[in-house]
């Protein structure tokens, strides 16, 4: 284990921490990516997804979009993008290589949560009078909201972990150490980024874990260790943190 | 029941078999990755880097040995030096196209040898056991640092020297590398006194140059936009780079068979070739293979 | 366009490297995350184990994974095995999970059903519990293999040929169509198998064709 003891050595050696390209803003860097592609990613993806939910119409032209997202590698999209923007463009085509990859998360999320309710609970918000855009912001929204937050988690995580690649492109964040090291050979700096990358995608994923958790709306959480309130359950089904990063490097 | 289950029994034979044919099936592969694992019997395995015009020699040199009879066997792109001398020194890669002065520096960090035959003989002393090289080529495919034509006259710049005496930030754009080799920002503050930042521009370093993202490039001397964007490379009084010339790294074991054929190769690879080769292959946007047997009948090695 | 009618026996056989690296890691991860699956879901004491320690698989980032690998287990970086070992690693990751939740999704009053027809533990799992989990398990096998298909081409940084190679070699040589290529047949690819999978599924688990949507959907959104 000296390769874990070097990689230590060197993540808390001073000099990583000072420069141009010390941790501190490669860490930054990373995390103002995810945060842009994210927040781009959501504004298109979850109006639209909450559209496809609350009308019913729409979900399969979204599958079959989400489905060839998740098909294109985003690192070949990356240096696809950086050869058709130009060098001066980098960080716009490293944005939407991101916010393509955040997408299609982020719209099942939304979609799913409006499906996830129970179709009786909309008819009885209908039947007491509520007009459609009450039930939209006043039922579907809060109910769908846990899995709007998965949708989010998911996203992020894939985002973060990916946006390693970026740095192939001179664009910084924590994959510096690693393209750099990998040229070098030098296994502890690529192992010291790869336990930062790491790391802050854990401390991402226990954040969103919170979230989706605080997500429940009271009424609901009361309802937890009831077989039916599997359907509102924060974790959701299939593979809920790690997921179809594509070329999360 | 029964009858679902033999659908199912069916299903699963077929997924595993499509599997299983994937696992063994094998094509003409211009990249020659089948049977990358072992080396088949006395075949010849050329490697080359992460780096067209690398690979473009190698295929020359793949291509010259399946015309006199050997069997070759190609394992190319597989990445920078430090990733494929592992591979090279085990014996695993018999044949690999190299350059003199940063396979030396690779070898012997401190070596004070820089011209052409200077590197070549201490390259020849470096090398570890069961490794030789044959004959170099004239060719040469070196780092330099390198401005732009604009920049260079509004500076006034010949040498690298001369870019200490420029007032603005320089910023030097190369592979991410280039940070610590011994020639990188370390060597070029020690040698003359020119302090730069570093961007790590990587397969994008003259594109950078040119949209002006850095001032100063590492640029390869057979790259064919030195010419083509008018690129100036500073001269080098203080030989901070070592002359790097087209040099075939070999396994002594298979050395004197394919010296003949390879040295044949060597011989007629000039500088202009190699510019020339890289321009087919980014300009003309034609295939390795189809470079290489072009340039082989070109000079009667076909 | 020219480039890639010039290049199709390139494009070929890198697809098909691409297809056997990915079908082999793909297969893999697939029949070691069943036992997993299966432990963490038997034994509560172990799932979270089991479950947090393949949820931290997947946070390496897989370039220096792939760095990583050989070194501690003395392969050569450039070998296909490498970039095999990588990719069920995170297959793992991935089908674990969905394994687990599968067999939670089973109805516990049919498991109970088999066991009062007589079925024992290991016939009731393969003909009872592993089938109706299925559904579950198929959908994250098809986002696993989507996924293990276009991770493959970060291979080409440690010097493993596939598709990947020719987003690298594209860039060098500043030829769009290259890269362009790569991308579509990785795409295409991954949509092949993913369609392979489904009918694979409806043909093995027909009761699964009216499966709940919601479910699906909830399984995407988390994926």
């Amino acid at each position: 284990m000296n390769l874990l003891a070097d990689a230590f050595a060197w993540l808390f050696a001073p000099e990583q921490w000072t420069g141009p390209n010390a941790l501190q803003h490669l860490l930054a860097q990373q995390l103002s990516f995810t945060a842009t592609a994210v927040a781009i990613a959501a504004l298109i993806a979850v109006p639209l997804g909450w559209a496809i939910g609350h009308t019913g119409r729409g979900r399969e032209v979204a599958v079959a979009f989400s489905g060839a997202a998740r098909a294109v590698p985003s690192f070949g999209l990356l240096v696809l993008l950086v050869l058709v923007f130009g060098v001066l463009r980098k960080p716009e085509a490293a944005t939407v290589t991101f916010v393509i990859l955040a997408i299609p998360s982020l719209l099942a999320g939304a979609y799913a949560g409006f499906e996830a309710i129970d179709r009786r609970v909309v008819d009885a918000a209908r039947a007491v009078g509520m007009t459609g855009a009450q039930i939209l912001w006043r039922v579907e929204i809060p109910l769908g909201l846990p899995l709007l937050v998965a949708g989010f988690r998911s996203a992020v995580l894939q985002v973060v972990a990916t946006v390693t690649i970026a740095a192939y492109v001179n664009l910084g964040g924590l994959g510096l150490p690693i393209i750099t090291g990998l040229s070098l050979r030098r296994y502890e700096v690529v192992l010291g980024g790869a336990i930062l990358v790491a790391l802050l995608a854990l401390v991402l994923d226990a954040l969103f874990a919170l979230a989706q958790r605080a997500a429940v709306p009271h009424g609901i959480r009361a309802d937890q260790g009831h077989p039916t309130g599997r359907r509102l359950d924060p974790e959701p089904a299939a593979p809920a943190t790690p997921d179809t990063a594509d070329t999360h490097p | 029941m029964f009858r679902v289950r033999g659908v199912r029994a069916a299903a699963a034979a077929a997924v595993l078999g499509t599997a299983i044919a994937l696992t063994g099936c094998s094509s003409d592969d211009p990249l020659g990755e089948e049977d990358r694992s072992e080396s088949s019997g006395d075949a010849i395995v050329v490697g080359s880097q992460a780096y067209y015009s690398n690979e473009i020699v190698a295929e020359i040199y793949a291509q010259a040995l399946e015309g006199a009879g050997h069997e070759v066997e190609r394992r190319f792109s597989i990445g920078q030096r430090d990733a494929y001398m592992p591979e090279v020194e085990g014996g695993a890669i018999t044949l690999f196209p190299e350059y003199t002065g940063n396979l030396l520096q690779y070898f012997d960090p401190e070596t004070a040898a820089r011209s052409p035959e200077d590197v070549y003989a201490a390259l020849q002393e470096a090398l570890p056991g069961g490794l030789t090289v044959l004959d170099q080529a004239s060719a040469t495919d070196q780092d330099s640092y390198t401005v732009t034509r604009e920049f260079a006259d509004a500076n006034a710049l010949t040498t690298i020297a001369d870019l200490a005496g420029v007032s603005e930030t320089l910023t030097l754009g190369g592979p991410p590398e280039l940070a610590e080799r011994p020639y990188g920002p370390t060597g070029l503050e020690e040698t003359y006194g020119v302090q730069v930042e570093f961007s790590a521009t990587g397969d994008t370093t003259v594109e950078d140059l040119l949209a002006g993202t850095v001032n100063v490039a590492n640029v390869y001397t057979a790259d064919p936009r030195i010419q083509t964007e008018d690129l100036v490379v500073l001269e080098d009084p203080e030989s901070l780079f070592l002359a790097s010339n087209v040099v075939p790294l070999v396994s002594e074991s298979v050395a004197g068979d394919i010296a003949d054929v390879v040295n044949a190769v060597s011989a007629a690879l000039t500088p202009e070739g190699l510019v020339a080769l890289n321009v087919q292959s980014t300009v003309d946007q034609a295939s390795t293979p189809d470079i290489a047997s072009q340039w082989l009948a070109d000079n009667g090695l076909g | 366009m020219d480039w890639v009618s010039e290049n199709l026996d390139l494009i070929g056989s890198l697809t098909l490297e691409h297809l056997r690296q990915s079908v082999i890691a793909i297969a893999a991860g697939f029949a070691l995350s069943l036992p997993l699956g299966w432990v963490a879901w038997r034994y509560r004491l172990l799932r979270g184990w089991v479950i947090t320690v393949t949820g931290l698989l997947y946070t390496i980032p897989s370039l220096a994974l792939l760095m990583i690998l050989p070194v501690v287990a003395g392969y050569p970086a450039t070998s296909e095995t490498n970039l095999v070992i990588a990719l069920t690693i995170y297959a793992i990751a991935i089908m674990v999970r969905a394994v687990t939740d599968g067999l939670d999704s089973v109805d516990p009053a049919v498991r109970r059903s088999a066991t009062a027809v007589g079925y024992g533990a290991a016939r009731r799992f393969w003909a009872v519990d592993l089938p109706l989990a299925g559904p579950v398990i198929l959908a994250g096998l098809r986002v696993t293999a989507v996924s293990t298909i276009s991770l493959a081409t970060v291979g080409i940084l440690v010097g493993v040929t596939n598709l990947g190679y020719l987003f690298t070699n594209g860039l060098q040589r500043r030829i769009v169509p290259e890269v362009l290529a790569g991308i579509v047949a990785v795409a295409v690819i991954a949509l092949l198998i993913d369609l392979a999978l489904m009918a694979a599924g409806r043909t093995l688990m027909p009761w699964a064709r009216g499966a709940a949507p919601a479910r699906r959907s909830a399984a995407e959104a988390a994926s």
